[in-house]
């Protein structure tokens, strides 16, 4: 199935960005999944087009189905659903250093222009304005996953110019910085928000503007993000969702939802 | 070797002030009715250490029992912040918190350091990233065969490691199955151990291919405290009680909100008080 939503059927931002989250993945994907929106978006993926990808959560659950979206990347469902759980230790050397990984989603406070990510402090780090809740797996996901899918809601106090503090490197000062440090895997790729899709530029990395959602406008992106955006030549329009992607997408939450007792 | 005790008594005789204590759990078989007996009992000065300090640590750190906390990730799963991690952090209350911060990959690591002996874990971490900055105990080695320069972070070696389970068997050992976390890592690692268990048995009979088994000889005090890692859960006993996490938020954001429910439902309260999460899980 496949057909357009009425414009009536009111798609909110969030659900935009987690419906062209989803649309990136791939059935022989291997994907190292956050909490919230990348959650949303790989088991709308596996709901929908990608049966039959690999959803990895960093407690060690491998090949896992939920019915309901968890609320903590250990939740007991991921576990019951799993093909299989391995203590945490082993996640983070076989599966993720080890290379076994294709797609990392990762989120964060702040993103900088070559996609560099702060989950950690906002102001300086011995004497925060705002205290985050720190990296976690990020570090080492930025580096180890084949690439990197970004989902952030924007913001001027989320997309700044330059960051208090980087968590997890992105493309680092740009250009080939990856590779001059060693790193064999390719980064961010994409960075999905509420309003448009981001690329990294093929030869400084910067991340441009490469398609808006319906009815979004350059300089409502702009209005939003703390740098000059850089722009392609041919922008496209992101194709709306359908009502299939809708509706799996708000049962999926309706589930979820009545699961978590709120 | 394992020892059967109350778990006032474990409590007693294994944490003593100034202690590293690990509570491990990830995000499951978090040991909250030990964490709340070693708060009723006033220990501390704690340096406590985790990958992922919830809102037992937030407990703690409000209390004003810890001096230092070592972790990689602090927050309130799927929720946000841990309000009174950050008020210890941001203003010092109650008391300034001394804070040392990894990877979770780090800290994985360095937990399987400790259980095996090693002073140190290596690995390909910390790549671009700014944490080595601000953490002195962040080094680095180059590799011997190949010159490629690694992380390098001291291992993990709590002088006691908390952790819940499933079942103990009556010569003491534990079984613990579902998402296994880092606790049999924790426990290795440390000098002493409380496991607190769902159940005791004669026989574990049929278990899962992935079970976790710690044997007898390498545990410390067991007790048995069903329901005992309630808001978290217990695969195949109680349930992750996911609205508590929700609810926890306005509570821990208001000082005396945080008091009077810590003074009705720890201080005034009894592992015992565990046991009917269980009842209502079954």
């Amino acid at each position: 199935m496949n057909v357009a939503v009425s414009p009536s059927a009111a798609v909110t931002p969030t659900e935009m960005m987690t419906v062209v989250a989803a649309r990136a993945l791939k059935n022989e994907d291997v994907c190292f999944v956050g909490i919230g929106a990348p959650s949303a978006a790989c088991n709308l993926a596996r709901l929908t087009h990608a049966p039959k990808i690999t959803l990895i959560y960093e407690s060690g659950t491998i090949g896992t189905r939920p019915s309901v979206l968890p609320l903590s990347i250990g939740d007991g469902e991921l576990c019951d659903t799993a093909l299989t759980t391995v203590p945490v230790p082993e996640m983070f050397r076989y599966w993720l250093q080890g290379g076994r990984i294709t797609v990392g989603f990762l989120g964060g406070a702040q993103i900088d222009r070559f996609a560099n990510l702060n989950t950690t402090v906002v102001g300086p780090y011995d004497k925060p304005k705002v205290r985050l809740p720190g990296g976690g797996g990020a570090p080492e996901i930025a580096a180890h996953c084949g690439e990197i899918f970004i989902t952030m809601a924007m913001g001027l106090r989320a997309f700044v110019d330059k960051l208090p503090f980087v968590t997890s490197m992105g493309h680092g000062e740009g250009g080939d910085h990856r590779a001059r440090l060693g790193l064999k895997t390719k980064g961010p790729t994409r960075l999905i928000t509420d309003l448009c899709t981001f690329e990294p530029d093929p030869v400084t990395k910067e991340m441009t503007l490469v398609a808006l959602h319906p009815g979004v406008t350059r300089e409502k992106v702009q209005s939003q993000c703390g740098w000059p955006i850089k722009v392609a030549d041919d922008v496209r329009e992101t194709p709306a969702p359908t009502a299939e992607e809708l509706e799996v997408l708000r049962d999926l939450h309706a589930r979820t939802r009545k699961a978590h007792g709120v | 070797m394992a020892t059967f005790l109350s778990l006032r008594e474990a409590v007693a005789t294994n944490v003593n002030n100034g202690d590293a204590v690990a509570m491990e759990g990830f995000t499951h078989l978090i040991p909250y009715a030990a964490g709340h007996e070693a708060i009723r009992q006033g220990k501390t000065d704690l340096t406590l250490i985790r990958m992922t300090p919830d809102i037992l640590y937030d407990q703690f750190i409000g209390m004003g029992l810890v001096k230092k906390l070592v972790f990689s990730w602090g927050g309130n799963p799927g929720v946000g912040s841990l309000h009174r991690v950050r008020e210890a952090v941001e203003q010092g209350w109650p008391r300034p918190l001394e804070i040392e911060e990894h990877s979770h990959a780090a800290m994985a690591n360095a937990y399987e350091a400790g259980a095996a002996n090693l002073p140190f874990a290596v690995f390909r971490g910390y790549i671009g990233a700014d944490l080595p900055k601000v953490n002195p105990r962040i080094k680095s080695v180059t590799c011997p065969f190949t010159g490629e320069v690694l992380a390098a972070v001291p291992a993990i070696r709590p002088d006691v490691a908390i952790i819940h389970a499933l079942k103990a068997d009556r010569e003491g050992n534990v079984l613990l199955e579902g998402i296994t976390g880092v606790q049999k890592e924790a426990v290795l690692a440390a000098k002493r151990s409380i496991i607190t268990v769902e159940e005791i048995v004669d026989e574990f009979g049929p278990r899962n291919a992935n079970a976790v088994i710690l044997p007898h000889w390498t545990v410390g005090a067991i007790a048995h405290v069903p329901g005992g890692s309630f808001p978290s859960y217990a695969q195949g006993y109680t349930r992750r009680d996911n609205a508590f996490y929700i609810n926890w938020d306005p509570i821990a954001r208001d000082r005396e909100a945080f008091l009077a429910w810590m003074k009705t439902n720890v201080l005034e309260s009894t592992p015992e008080a565990f046991a009917v999460h269980r009842r209502q899980a079954a």
